[in-house]
Formats: C-alpha cells, structure tokens, sequence
C-alpha cells in the first residue's frame, strides 16, 4: 500500500475515533490538536488502527509513536513487509 | 458461521453508510426520539459506532429529553477492569432490546469496598441491578496442584468472597446482583491434566464456576455466562494479553459488542422484553425447495440429504423452542392447502399443524401477515420474531414493522438454526411450569385468520429497492433458460403449456409470436430471468396469451403490471388491437386464478373444466406500474 493511501485510510479512522469530519491525517498531527484525544481514546485509536489495517503493534510500538506521521511510517513498514 | 460471526454479530443487518449522520439527526427528534435510537441500535455496530450513539443517549438524556416508549434501567457495575469502552457499548446495545440503560460505575478497583459500605456510589445510587463484572485476575485463585484440600479451601473462599458482595448490595440498596462466569486463561500449567489434578488452573475454575451457577439457582439474582461467550467465539480470541497490558480490558475490545449484547438480553429479560413467538417462512427456510413449484417429492427435509438435514435441523430448534414456550407460527406466500400439505404428509416432517399456533399461508406482504399474527396472538410486535430465508422480505418487514426481529441469515441453510440461535431472541431469566403449559395451550390451533388491512406504505419499500426490469424477445442465448422456466413453474404460470427447447426456437423465429423475456435486478442483488410470455397472432388486431409465467420469488413486486404495461407498448407498436388471456387451472396454479382480472381484463368465457377467457383493448388499458427502472432491448424501437 502506498504511503498516500495509509494517510486516506487514517483519516477515515481518525474521523470514526473522534466523531469530527474535519479532521484530516497529516504528519505532524498530534494529540495535543484534538480535544478528544485522551488516553482512552488513544487505546481505541490504536485498536481501530489494528483492525482497520489487519496489523498489530506491541507496547513499545505503540510508546515511540510522537505523531500521525510516526503511526503512517509505522503502518506502512509493516503492510510493505507482508 | 464462525467464532468471527459471533464476534460480529452477524445477526444483525449492517449499518447504513451515512450512520454517523444519522446519530447527529436523531437528537434533534420529538416524540419519534426513542424508536429512532432503538432503530439505529439494532444494526451491527462496532465499538466506535456504539459509542457514538452512546454519546446521543447521554446528550438526550442530560437534556432530559423524553425517551418513550424506551425502559429506563439503572445498572450499578463493580470491576477489576478498565470499564470506558464498555460502559458506552453496553449503554447502547440495551437501546436493541427497547432499553434507556444509565450505568453507574464505582473507582477502578472498588469491588467489595463497594457492596458492603452503605455509602459508597453504587448503594446509594439505588440501582435496578448490579453487574459483578470481575474476572479471574481479581478473584484469590491460586494454583495449589496436587493438593485436593486446599483446591476446596480456594474454591470455597473465592466462592463466599463472591456472595458477600451480593450480600452487600442486596443489603445496603436492595438491588439484584449479576454475577459472571470466569473465563478460563488459555495459557496452560500442565497441559491436558489441567482439568483432571485438584488445584491446577482448569480443575479449579470448573469448581467454582460449577458453584456460582448453583449458588445462583432458585435466588433472585441472575448469572451472565461469561465462560460460555467466551468458549463459543474461543478463549484465545477472548483473553487479549496485549490490551490488558496495555489499558487493563478484561477481554478483547472486538469482542465488547458481543458481551454487551448478551448483558443486554438480561437487562430486556428482566424488563419482558425477550421475544416470544416465531414465525416461520416455509419455502427454503422449514424445508429445501419450493411446495408449490417442486411439490411433495421435490422438497428436501430427508434425513441424509446436507440440505434437507439443515432445513430439519431449524424445525428442531423450533420445536425446542415451542417446548420452553415460545409460540410458533407460519407465514409464507403460498395456498393454504399447498403450505400445509408437507405438514399432513410428508414423512420427514419434524412440525406439525398442531404445534402452529397461526397458519399464515396466502399471497399477501407478509408485513400484513404478521400483524394479523400479532393481533390474533394478543402479543406485541416487539414479542415476534421473523424467520426468512429471503432479503427482501426481510427487508420489507424491518421496513414497515421495525418492532419485529428480523435476523439476516447466511447463505448456507446449515446456519440458519445456528444464526437463530446466537442472537439470543428468547433469553429467559426464570424457566416455570407456566413456560411448559404455554405450548399446550396453543396446541390444536393451526389458525387462519382473516386480514384486515395493509400493515403499512409497501411502495415506499419497493421503491427502495432500485428494481430495474430487462424485457428481450427469445434469443438463442437464454434459449435453455427459457424452455427451463417453461417446464418447471407451475404456481404462476396461467396456461402451464410445456415447450421443449425446439419449440421455444420455433416461436422465436415466429413472425406471428411476440416473445418476452424478462429479467429483475435490485439492491440484493440480480433475480436472473424471472419471467416469460408468449403471444400469438390470433387474428390480424388480435394476440392470444399462449404463455405467461413468472417465478414466486419476486412475487409482490408488480412484476406482472410491469410486464403488461411492456405487452401494450408492443401491441401498439404492432398495430394490435385486443389481447386474449386464458386461465387453465392445473393442479398448481391457483394462485393466478384472478390474474387477469386484477389486470383490468373482462371475462368472455368459462369452461366446464373450469377454463377463463379474458380480453383487453389496448386503447383502453391502464395499468399501475410499480418504480422501477424499464429497459427493453433488441425490439424495434418504439415511437413515444
């Protein structure tokens, strides 16, 4: 899958997590920019991301990420190694 | 149907594309608020989706905003375990069994703290219930192999720490306790001989599982069987290392919609929700085939036929269900002789008349049926449930009466009884002596009951089906498809007048003979060929209906309006005056004995043999079609 079509794909995801239509997956996208994005919901962003995607992240996957663009590179290397 | 359907809920029809938008709209609602969240709650939602109707909820319910005819119901839970994305989810999914639940949660950790000081959130908050939502983690179960004492000791200690928190709560706020289960971890000590050594991890937890059913047995309170969930979809899928690591989920988040549906059924089971009669479609869902088409032989119900074994086994649920009271009942587009014929005579038939409380057999939309089912029942249409194999009825019944459960069922007719049985309709908290009276007192019945008026708007439902109807003459393509039909139809079909595959050739290349064949696509999917008609140049302004048929399936859909509408766009075009239709009665086709006359045809002439003869004049002739989209193809083109 192309990096573009992870991006598309997130923002689908960020959108049904967060229940905003606006929201558009870019890079430097972090928690501090959605007001929902909790602790919580960063769980239930990860999970809908596993499932969304058919992957799974381990904790300390999960622990570096800083940003979209980190969960986007993360995504990517992981389908492009199937 | 896997673990995954399971997990899915595959039970239920999935959620419209725009359901996001739809749970915006819904709070801006009047009077309509409470059976638009029960609607939009009955789809198969995932966890995102339950939350964000569970947010509508509570928004509605901050703003106090009324939510009739819904149930309110209080639910006090006590955990071990991160509650936030169940509390949503459980919250919503009570709205699929006509429940306002508002959960009541104490701090993360609080569990006995909770049930025995009279203070604390949950006693003084006067719940309906209380749900015991621990799990194994929190529960004093260590392993002791070997050692048969101190396995009872645990065993019996887990088991008194466990009915002091019912004690507690009965004490301190009266309400019912909802205890669970626990779900083995899949992670082994010793490996087989984990159920069989006193104090190794099976052996123990069978031990006290065995003990809170029993403790629960004959009390008030109620078990939610956890360990049964979580073995039906596996417990490698249940217990999520990863999650509860990271977030402490006492078992998957995938399979959070599963576990609120089944506290769900509870909560609805104590509020007499759970539904209480079933009715039966016949064809291809009590028995493989069609009665009327494939009769007595043809039909498959036998043992040792794959087919016939999964049709069997759905009257075998149905009749175990009847057994524990729930009602049976049949509705199927068929003549009443014809549909109760397998039922008298065939020698594999597991149901019988007697265990039919109402007989619906006729060719009205079974939306009406069903009503006149409820009616007659005295039951609401929130106690049925609607057993069909086909989509659009299925979709025809959501549409008009959403109070009726409708489950969607696979492909496969091996999982209908499975389907039926996973979506737990009939949940029951008590089990009586009335329950077991309750089928005799329906015995004797098989009732046929008078209709009175269409239950509701079936255009609406047609029109969204996007039907588009496909008219061609004869062509050598579907030339077998043709003689097929031809040979086979014998309920819809007015002459039943066999052709070989020449035969339909010869009319093919007939200048004399206007042939039809015609096709049906809706949102379902595309029906195939559905319908043929053969006209003949009786005289130079007249066609005599030599043939026209049609396959039951798309019944009710204004298939023959449609298909008369394209014979008088024909007539004209050939410079054709009258068509003659006949009506010759077999054994089969009563059901197109008004054929004609609901077409608007008048009688000429009747046989003794029982044979009708009927006439249009093209110039005179209206007919409702239905919304369909009409494409005709490889005729000359007609001026318009």
């Amino acid at each position: 899958m192309e990096l573009s079509e992870v991006y598309s794909r997130l923002t689908a995801v960020l959108r049904e997590v967060f229940d905003d239509d606006e929201i558009i997956a870019r890079p430097e996208l972090t928690a501090a920019d959605v007001d929902e994005w909790d602790s919580l919901k960063h769980i239930r962003l990860m999970l809908t991301v596993e499932k969304t995607f058919h992957i799974s992240f381990s904790a300390s996957e999960i622990g570096n990420l800083k940003n979209i663009g980190d969960l986007a590179t993360l995504i990517h290397t992981k389908l492009s190694r199937h | 149907m896997s673990s995954n359907a399971y997990a899915n809920l595959h039970w239920l029809p999935q959620p419209p594309e725009n359901f996001s938008s739809q749970c915006r709209l819904v709070s801006g609602l009047g009077a309509e608020l409470g059976c638009s969240l029960q609607k939009l709650a009955s789809y198969r939602l995932n966890g995102n989706q339950l939350s964000r109707l569970a947010k509508v909820l509570s928004s509605c319910r901050s703003n106090r905003r009324p939510l009739s005819p819904l149930t309110p119901f209080r639910l006090g839970i006590l955990s071990n375990s991160t509650l936030d994305f169940i509390v949503p989810a459980l919250e919503a999914t009570a709205l699929r069994r006509g429940i306002a639940l508002e959960c009541i949660t104490a701090d993360y950790g609080q569990v006995i703290q909770e049930a025995l000081s009279p203070d604390s959130v949950i006693n003084r908050a006067k719940p309906d219930a209380v749900l015991i939502a621990v799990d194994l983690r929190y529960l004093p179960l260590r392993t002791v192999p070997g050692n048969q004492q101190a396995s009872s000791e645990i065993a019996a200690e887990t088991l008194q720490h466990l009915q002091a928190i019912r004690d507690g709560i009965r004490e301190n706020c009266g309400a019912i306790s909802i205890l669970q289960t626990l779900a083995p971890l899949p992670e082994g000590l010793f490996g087989n001989l984990d159920r069989v050594l006193p104090g190794a991890p099976r052996q123990l937890i069978d031990a006290v599982n065995r003990g809170i059913a029993e403790s629960i047995y004959g009390t008030e309170d109620i078990l939610l069987d956890v360990a049964a969930i979580a073995e039906t979809v596996g417990l490698a899928e249940w217990h999520s290392p990863r999650q509860w690591n990271l977030a402490k989920l006492p078992f998957a988040d995938e399979l959070v919609p599963l576990y609120a549906d089944h506290v769900g059924r509870i909560v609805g089971a104590l509020r007499g929700k759970s539904r209480r009669c079933l009715i039966l479609d016949l064809d291809n869902t009590v028995w493989g085939g069609v009665i009327g088409d494939d009769g007595l032989e043809g039909i498959k119900i036998a043992q040792g036929d794959a087919t016939g074994e999964a049709h069997l086994a759905v009257q075998r649920m149905a009749l175990a269900l009847r057994e524990r009271g729930v009602i049976l009942a049949v509705s199927s587009k068929n003549n009443d002789d014809v549909a109760r014929k397998p039922f008298r005579e065939h020698p594999e038939m597991l149901l019988k008349e007697e265990h039919i409380a109402v007989f619906q057999a006729n060719w009205n939309d079974k939306a009406t049926n069903i009503t006149a089912i409820a009616e007659e029942l005295s039951l609401g249409l929130d106690a049925m449930v609607f057993l069909d194999d086909n989509p659009m009825e299925r979709g025809l019944v959501r549409q008009i009466l959403p109070q009726v459960a409708v489950p969607e069922l696979p492909d496969d007719p091996a999982l209908y009884a499975r389907t039926l049985s996973a979506a737990g309709y009939f949940e029951s908290v008590t089990f009586s002596a009335e329950d077991l009276k309750r089928a005799e007192y329906y015995q004797d019945n098989a009732r046929r009951i008078t209709l009175q008026k269409q239950a509701g708007d079936v255009d609406a439902y047609l029109a969204s089906l996007n039907m588009e109807i496909t008219f061609q003459p004869f062509d050598k393509t579907s030339r077998s498809r043709i003689a097929q039909l031809i040979n086979k139809s014998n309920q819809y079909n007015l002459t039943t007048r066999r052709y070989t595959e020449a035969e339909v050739a010869d009319a093919e290349n007939d200048p004399q003979c206007l042939t039809l064949q015609v096709r049906l696509a809706d949102i379902f999917g595309d029906n195939g060929m559905i319908s043929v008609v053969i006209c003949r140049r009786s005289s130079p302004s007249n066609w005599e209906i030599d043939t026209w048929l049609m396959s039951c399936r798309v019944l009710g859909r204004r298939v023959p309006e449609m298909v008369l509408q394209e014979l008088l766009r024909r007539a004209e075009f050939d410079g054709i005056e009258k068509l003659i239709g006949v009506y010759k009665p077999s054994e089969r086709n009563k059901m197109v004995e008004d054929h004609y006359r609901l077409l608007g045809f008048e009688q000429v002439s009747s046989g003794a043999d029982g044979l009708t003869t009927w006439e249009l004049q093209v110039r005179d002739a209206e007919v409702k079609g239905a919304p369909m989209l009409v494409r005709s193809i490889g005729f000359e083109p007609v001026e318009t």
